[in-house]
C-alpha cells in the first residue's frame, strides 16, 4: 500500500478527476443533427485533435455515421494524409506531451461516457485567465486543469467577474463565479455555447456510435415482445382454464 | 418415427428423462410470480454463456489490448455491440433475478426441511456467481475494473501469516497486472462457468427429488394409499413420482402449464431487460459505471471507488467494521450466515402466511436492510453513512440470531390441510 501512496504522491494534480462541485449546464444532446455532428467534428478535428486522439474510431466510420462522403471527409477533415480507413490519431509523441502537460492528453473517444455531456458542454466554457497557471488559464469546473484554452480564438479571452457588495457594513469584491471575454473571439456568446453544444455532441456519438442503431432496434424487439406477451398470456389462459 | 424414437429410447433415456422431469413433473397449482425467478435465472445463464462465446471471439486478455478490443467488438465487430450489451446486461440481471429467487425461498421457506441440500446448492450457486462477475468484471481493463480489483484482491492481504503471499499468488505479479487479468478470464470463461453448470444441474436434481416448494407450504405428496382416488390428480404423473406417493389433485404438470406461466413472466421480464439493453445499457451507470470507460491506470486512483451494484451491500459492512481483518470476516460471515439459515429457522411452519407478525416484520426489515446497505455501500463516502452502516449490519445478523430465538416457540397460524382453492 505504501507503494501506491508514493507513486501518487508523483502523479501530478492534472491527472486526477476533479470534483470542483460547480453546478453543470444542461446541454441538449441529439445524435440525428448532423449539421451539429459534422460541425462538432470540423472543431474536434480543427482544435482538439493536434493533442487528444480518438484511438478506438475510425475516420471511415465517423464520415459514414455523419454522412459526410469519403472524399470531402479527405479533403477537410484530414490534415496529415491518413488513410480513410486509419484510426483518429494524432501526430503528437506520447512522452513528449507527457513532458508538456505533466501527462500525456486523455483519448477522447469514450470521454462523454466518463464524464457526461452536461460536464463536458460546462467544462469548455469555464476557462478564465489566471497567470499563476502554467498555461495561463484555470477551470471552473476542473481547477488547476493542465490544458491551455485552445478554444479561445473562438471564445475570445475569457475572465472571472468580480462584483462589490455590501458584506457586514463594508464594500467587498467576492466572486459570483460568472466570465466574460473581452470580446476578441470569433464567435459571439451564443455562436460559441453552440460551437461547444455541436462538438459535445459529436463526442457523444463517438463515445457510442451504435446508439442510433440500437434504439432503431429496440423499437421494433420492443414490440415483438408485446406481441410475443399477448399470445403466450392467452395460451397460458387456455391451458390453465380447466385448472382454476 | 416412432421406431426411430424407440431406438434412441433404448439406447438413452430421452422420453423418460423429459416425462420424468418436465412433461409429468408435478407441480403445485398456486405457484406464483415469486416461483419464475428460477426460470428466469436459467435463461439468462443461457444468455451469459452464449453472448459469452461470441465475445471471447473477439476479446483479447492482455492488459495491452482488452480495453481496446472491447471498443473494437463495439465499434467494428457487426452486432458486437449488441452481444456485449447482451451480456453486460445479462450480469445485472442475473443478480436481480437470484436475490428475487433467494428471497422467495426465504418467505415461503423453502429452505426448510427437506430442502437444506437443495438451499445449500443454491447458496453456492450464488457464490461462484459472485466469484464469476467479479472476474469478469475485470476483463474489460477500465479503471473500476483495475481499482475494485485492487481492492478485492487486497482484502486477502487481511489474513494474518499467509495473506500477503496469497495476494500475490491471485494476482500472479506483485501487483494487479496482465497476469492477474490472463488468469481471471480462464476463470472466467471455463473454470467457473462449468462449476456454474454443474451446481445447477445439482440444484435441479435436488429440487426434483424433494419437489418443489408452494406460496402455501403446504406438501403435494402424501403417503402412499392415504389418498382416495377422488383426491388424487387427474393429470398423469411419471410413475417415479405416483409409484412412492399419492400425488394430490392440487397439481399441474410442469410442461405445459408451469411453462406457459413462466413465459408469461419471461415475456415481461423480456421486455424491461431489452428496455435496459437497447435504450439505457449503462442503466445510469449502475450496469456499466462511467469510470469503466476510462482504461486502467495504475497511476491514477479514481476519486471513488464502488463496487458493482450487486456487491454494494456486501462491500457497506465490509466498511462498517474499522479493522481491516475483522471487516473481512464480518462480510464473509454475512454470507455464511445464509447458508445456515435452514438450522437458524426452527418452526415446523414454512410459509409467512401462516407464520407470526414478528416473522414477516424480521423478513421485510432484512430485505429493506439489505437494499439501504447496497445504497450506502455504492455511494460516495459520508459520516453518517458509517454510522448506519454499522447500525444496518448489526440489524442483518439480527434477522438471524432472533429467527433462531423466536422461531422455535413462535405463534403461528393452523397450516391447511391442503392448498386452498
Amino acid at each position: 500500500m505504501k507503494k501506491w501512496l508514493a507513486l501518487l504522491l508523483f502523479v501530478p494534480s492534472v491527472a486526477f478527476a476533479a470534483g470542483s462541485g460547480y453546478h453543470l449546464d444542461e446541454v441538449e444532446i441529439d445524435l440525428t443533427d448532423k449539421v451539429s455532428l459534422q460541425n462538432g467534428a470540423k472543431i474536434f478535428m480543427n482544435y482538439c485533435l493536434g493533442c487528444h486522439q480518438m484511438q478506438y474510431q475510425r475516420y471511415q466510420r465517423t464520415f459514414t455515421d455523419l454522412g459526410i462522403p469519403d472524399e470531402l471527409g479527405q479533403e477537410y477533415l484530414q490534415f496529415t494524409g491518413e488513410k480513410v480507413s486509419d484510426y483518429i490519431t494524432t501526430p503528437m509523441p506520447k512522452e513528449a506531451a507527457a513532458n508538456w502537460f505533466g501527462a500525456p492528453p486523455p483519448d477522447l473517444t469514450l470521454v462523454a461516457r466518463v464524464r457526461g455531456p452536461e460536464w463536458l458542454y460546462t467544462y469548455l466554457r469555464t476557462f478564465y485567465v489566471d497567470d499563476s497557471k502554467t498555461f495561463g488559464v484555470n477551470n471552473l469546473v476542473f481547477p488547476n486543469v493542465g490544458m491551455p484554452h485552445v478554444l479561445e480564438p473562438l471564445q475570445g479571452t475569457p475572465r472571472r467577474v468580480y462584483k462589490e457588495q455590501m458584506v457586514d457594513g463594508e464594500m467587498v469584491e467576492t466572486d459570483v463565479f460568472t466570465l466574460e471575454t473581452d470580446g476578441n473571439g470569433a464567435l459571439d456568446k451564443e455562436g460559441y455555447d453552440a460551437a461547444v453544444r455541436d462538438l459535445v455532441n459529436f463526442l457523444e456519438y463517438t463515445g457510442e456510435p451504435s446508439r442510433l442503431q440500437s434504439e432503431s432496434i429496440g423499437r421494433g424487439v420492443l414490440i415483438f415482445i408485446v406481441i410475443l406477451f399477448v399470445f403466450v398470456y392467452l395460451l397460458k389462459k387456455e391451458y390453465w382454464r380447466d385448472v382454476k | 418415427m416412432n421406431a426411430f424414437l424407440n431406438w434412441i429410447e433404448q439406447r438413452i433415456p430421452m422420453m423418460r428423462t423429459a416425462n420424468m422431469h418436465a412433461i409429468q413433473y408435478p407441480a403445485p397449482r398456486n405457484m406464483n410470480f415469486w416461483y419464475v425467478f428460477g426460470f428466469l435465472a436459467t435463461i439468462v445463464l443461457v444468455n451469459q454463456i452464449v453472448t459469452g462465446i461470441w465475445i471471447t471471439m473477439n476479446f483479447e486478455p492482455s492488459a495491452e489490448r482488452a480495453f481496446a478490443s472491447v471498443e473494437y467488438i463495439m465499434r467494428e465487430v457487426d452486432y458486437g455491440w449488441l452481444i456485449r450489451y447482451m451480456h453486460s446486461t445479462g450480469a445485472s440481471a442475473f443478480f436481480v433475478v437470484v436475490y428475487l429467487h433467494m428471497f422467495r425461498g426465504m418467505i415461503y421457506g423453502s429452505y426448510q426441511k427437506p430442502r437444506e441440500l437443495l438451499w445449500i446448492f443454491g447458496m453456492l450457486i450464488y457464490l461462484a456467481l459472485m466469484a464469476e462477475a467479479f472476474m469478469g468484471y475485470v476483463l474489460p481493463w477500465g479503471q473500476m475494473s483495475y481499482w475494485g480489483a485492487q481492492v478485492i484482491v487486497s482484502l486477502f492481504s487481511a489474513i494474518p501469516v499467509i495473506g500477503p503471499d496469497l495476494v500475490e499468488w491471485i494476482q500472479g505479479d506483485y501487483v494487479i497486472s496482465g497476469a492477474t487479468l490472463n488468469r481471471f478470464f480462464a476463470l472466467h470463461v471455463i473454470a467457473l462457468p462449468l462449476v456454474i453448470v454443474i451446481l445447477v444441474f445439482l440444484h435441479i436434481v435436488a429440487l426434483h427429488e424433494v419437489g418443489s416448494n408452494n406460496p402455501d407450504g403446504v406438501p403435494i405428496k402424501h403417503k402412499k394409499g392415504s389418498l382416495s382416488e377422488s383426491e388424487k390428480t387427474k393429470f398423469k404423473i411419471h410413475e417415479y413420482y405416483t409409484s412412492k406417493y399419492d400425488i394430490i389433485d392440487d397439481v399441474v404438470p410442469f410442461f405445459p402449464h408451469i411453462v406457459l406461466k413462466d413465459l408469461v413472466a419471461f415475456s415481461v421480464f423480456l421486455f424491461v431487460f431489452c428496455y435496459i439493453l437497447f435504450f439505457a445499457p449503462e442503466m445510469g451507470g449502475k450496469f456499466l459505471e462511467h469510470p469503466n470507460f476510462e482504461i486502467a491506470n495504475p497511476l491514477k486512483t479514481p476519486e471513488h471507488i464502488f463496487p458493482v451494484w450487486y456487491f454494494t451491500p456486501f462491500y457497506a459492512i465490509l466498511k462498517a467494521v474499522p479493522d481491516k481483518l475483522f471487516g473481512v470476516l464480518t462480510m464473509f460471515a454475512a454470507i455464511g450466515v445464509l447458508f445456515a439459515l435452514p438450522w437458524f429457522d426452527r418452526s415446523n411452519v414454512r410459509s409467512w402466511r401462516y407464520r407470526s407478525g414478528l416473522h414477516k416484520t424480521n423478513l421485510i426489515v432484512f430485505a429493506i436492510v439489505f437494499i439501504f446497505l447496497g445504497y450506502l455501500g455504492g455511494t460516495p463516502q459520508e459520516n453518517w453513512k458509517i454510522i448506519a452502516s454499522r447500525i444496518g449490519t448489526v440489524i442483518y445478523f439480527a434477522f438471524f440470531f432472533l429467527l433462531f430465538i423466536y422461531s422455535k416457540s413462535e405463534k403461528t397460524k393452523p397450516v391447511p390441510e391442503r392448498i386452498p382453492r
